[in-house]
């Protein structure tokens, strides 16, 4: 609805999307995605684009599909309809691994670490086609020097990590004994692991103290500025979504209600109405 | 007094070799093990022949039981794939690698190929099967993959069985079979025999020299004169190597990239997932490497070990009996695994076979009567021996579901991790600490570092 080019080009792989803020090529489109389960439409219809190196937020009360939309962009749920194309290529329905390997990774409302792993191994798990993955080469003597080699480096990178997200001190604990906002950190020292294209964050500052919050909107930024990341949040600290994001995506009823930059959103009648107006 | 801190700080320090070695560990075990029997040898009055009969079955059963309890960890400890078909991939194991090396005019006839081709092709039929079986499974849910494998299981066995497969003729007119219910009879012989015999099928055909030199050396200097145990207590042995063998490539597998995904699948397989893990690949491979090690398994076991197999040596319970020993070495271990495998077979396979007799000797009970009525009856005037004795009286070995049983029952509510599951074996190929030391906490303190610039954000 906010985005009528993108509509206009549904299914066609190469159109461009001028209707953006940040004003460059979007690195992620969704046109009138659906999910419904049995009965009930969770997602109906969203359409939206995120410009390439934004930092987009995505804001909605509850039950607006927020979550179940990231899961039809990460392919944990198949959409029921609609296309996801990350990167001009239409990624909707694929494998949430073959989509993390194209470089659209997330994180988890509820954070999800592996419980029983240490937060060491939790980050050593993530980065992509590491040699040892392979079956021979982690048995093979041969072959064996280069996984070795591998993991030092590996090894250096997520101590690097766990020092700047402050959980280096945790680096040998089990993950599932940290606290919920460490775990969020985790998740999200983890995600960046892989070194994505583009990162869903499904409220990664809930339970994170306000300092280190400050810190890891910098560190966003950062990496925007730096390696090219693109950054779609959703939150619920409206404070966040309105000081640091733009542009801003309102979801409501499953639907993309509006879309703009977060100073437009906040005086959106509609918005108000659906959302503030609750809260306020 | 200070002999006793002496020996009491001897004590700390073997508690804390035991700690940092696994090897230290496992040879303990096993040294308190070759006692415990050597003990039940004297009690039995056994001579120098019959104890070295009895340490040679507790090494082959340790380690065969140490050898499936390592594959099936591999499933379950690191992967967490719950697999209660051991005992179909064993016998698919088994089963082809007799009827690869059966002689081609034997009764059921086989392919007549060397053992080393039967060994290799048992151990990739069971990978294959195993293959056949993870693919429409694995895409499910765990418990499917529990419920298709011991459907699997079953189905292999009765097929075995069954008398349509007794023999058969494969399309090129090759006469091929399974013996049906009486099994596979002329199994190649232990190949642990070429090193004593010069034709390892006939004892009666005379020693090589280092036969010679070994049975010589038992016989005059210890007086032994059964070769038949020598050889088994050298296969034992040989066991073991291979045992040492499959840990130490399991223990790689554990400790890199590709244990770490599998131990990431255990825990939460969407996370694996999200992290761009292709989860069925590994799962897959997983899955079909650890069936091959079953084969192997089956073969060395149930092939070797008794020289004929036939389709009621695997039943499910055998599944059970390797399931209840990794639950006492602690899933996720290796060296647990190999605990494990050795703590089941000792205490609870071999020592009830030989229990009754202790019993029997120490407390001159008589093992009878026969009939239950005849046991309890007497209860009423006060006698109870009768009781002991009917339930002496080859039961014993029949009651070892029930110490597995109430062994289970106590594991599960007061040590459900096992003797070795609490620890955390790290997977991955190198120290994650070396050259780093985790500084105190700083992600509680809630004083604010100069260092954030909170101005920093705005400038987008």
């Amino acid at each position: 609805m906010s985005n009528p080019v993108a509509a206009d080009h549904a299914g066609d792989d190469t159109a461009v999307d001028t209707d953006t803020h940040v004003g460059s090529e979007p690195v992620l489109r969704v046109e009138n995605l659906r999910k419904e389960f049995g009965g009930i439409t969770a997602v109906d219809g969203a359409s939206f684009a995120v410009a390439d190196e934004s930092l987009t937020g995505l804001i909605g009360p509850n039950g607006a599909g927020k979550s179940t939309t990231f899961n039809c962009i990460t392919g944990v749920h198949e959409p029921t309809a609609g296309a996801v194309y990350f990167n001009g290529e239409n990624i909707a329905g694929r494998a949430p691994n073959v989509i993390a390997d194209r470089g659209l990774v997330r994180t988890f409302q509820i954070a999800r670490e592996l419980a029983e792993m240490t937060v060491l191994e939790n980050l050593m798990l993530a980065p992509k086609r590491q040699q040892g993955e392979s079956l021979m080469r982690s048995v093979l003597p041969s072959f064996r020097d280069g996984v070795i080699k591998q993991e030092t480096e590996l090894r250096e990178a997520v101590w690097e990590s766990l020092e700047f997200f402050e959980i280096d001190h945790l680096a040998e604990e089990q993950a599932g004994t940290l606290s919920g906002g460490q775990r969020k950190l985790l998740e999200m020292a983890r995600a960046l692991m892989t070194d994505p294209d583009m990162l869903l964050l499904d409220e990664p500052f809930a339970g994170v103290n306000p300092t280190l919050e400050t810190k890891l909107l910098d560190r966003i930024n950062q990496l925007r500025a730096d390696e090219g990341i693109t950054f779609l949040l959703v939150e619920h600290d409206m404070d966040i979504i309105m000081e640091h994001c733009d542009p801003v995506i309102v979801m409501h009823q499953g639907q993309v209600l509006a879309e703009g930059p977060p100073d437009v959103i906040r005086n959106d009648e509609r918005v108000v109405d659906a959302y503030f107006g609750d809260e306020q | 007094m200070n002999t006793d801190r002496f020996h009491s700080d001897r004590l700390d320090s073997f508690r804390e070799l035991l700690e940092r070695s696994d090897a230290a560990l496992v040879l303990t075990a096993m040294a308190a093990f070759y006692l415990l029997f050597l003990g039940i040898g004297a009690v039995l009055n056994y001579n120098l022949a019959g104890i070295i009969s009895i340490l040679g079955q507790v090494t082959f059963f340790t380690a065969v039981y140490a050898l499936v309890v390592l594959a099936l960890n591999l499933h379950w400890g690191y992967a967490g794939l719950f697999n209660i078909g051991i005992a179909g991939f064993m016998a698919v194991g088994v089963y082809t690698m007799a009827m690869l090396t059966a002689p081609p005019t034997g009764s059921p006839p086989g392919l007549g190929l060397p053992i080393s081709v039967g060994i290799v092709g048992g151990m990739v039929a069971a990978a294959l099967i195993g293959l056949v079986t993870a693919l429409p499974a694995l895409r499910l849910r765990a418990d499917y993959l529990a419920i298709v494998t011991v459907a699997i299981s079953e189905i292999i066995r009765l097929t075995y069985n069954s008398p349509a497969f007794s023999t058969f003729t494969l399309p090129g007119g090759i006469a091929l079979g399974t013996g049906g219910a009486n099994g596979i009879g002329n199994f190649p012989s232990n190949p642990v025999r070429a090193i004593y015999y010069v034709d390892p099928e006939s004892a009666a055909s005379g020693t090589t020299p280092i036969g010679t030199a070994v049975f010589g050396f038992f016989e005059n200097t210890l007086g032994v004169f059964r070769s038949a145990v020598i050889v088994d207590l050298t296969y034992g042995l040989v066991l073991a190597v291979v045992v040492l063998l499959v840990y130490v490539l399991l223990a790689r597998v554990g400790n890199s990239p590709f244990g770490r995904v599998l131990k990431a699948i255990r825990e939460d397989e969407i996370v694996a997932k999200s992290l761009g893990k292709d989860t069925d690949r590994f799962k897959i491979k997983t899955f079909m490497l650890g069936c091959a090690l079953m084969g192997l398994a089956g073969v060395l076991w149930q092939g070797f070990g008794t020289g004929a197999v036939y389709p009621q040596a695997f039943r499910p319970e055998l599944t059970f009996y390797i399931f209840i020993a990794v639950i006492i070495g602690g899933a996720g271990s290796n060296t647990g695994s190999v605990l494990g495998g050795a703590v089941f077979a000792n205490l609870l396979f071999l020592l009830p076979q030989y229990l009754p007799n202790i019993i029997e000797q120490t407390f001159a009970i008589q093992a009878n009567p026969n009939t239950f009525i005849a046991a309890v009856g007497p209860i009423a005037a006060g006698e109870i021996t009768p009781l002991l004795g009917y339930v002496l009286n080859q039961r014993l070995p029949a009651l070892r579901f029930v110490f597995v049983g109430i062994l289970l029952v106590y594991l599960m509510q007061n040590r459900p991790e096992g003797l070795l599951g609490h620890r955390t074996e790290t997977a991955a190929a190198v120290d994650l600490s070396d050259g780093h030391t985790p500084r105190a906490g700083s992600q509680s303190d809630p004083t604010p570092p100069a260092a954030s610039d909170p101005g920093g954000v705005e400038d987008e």
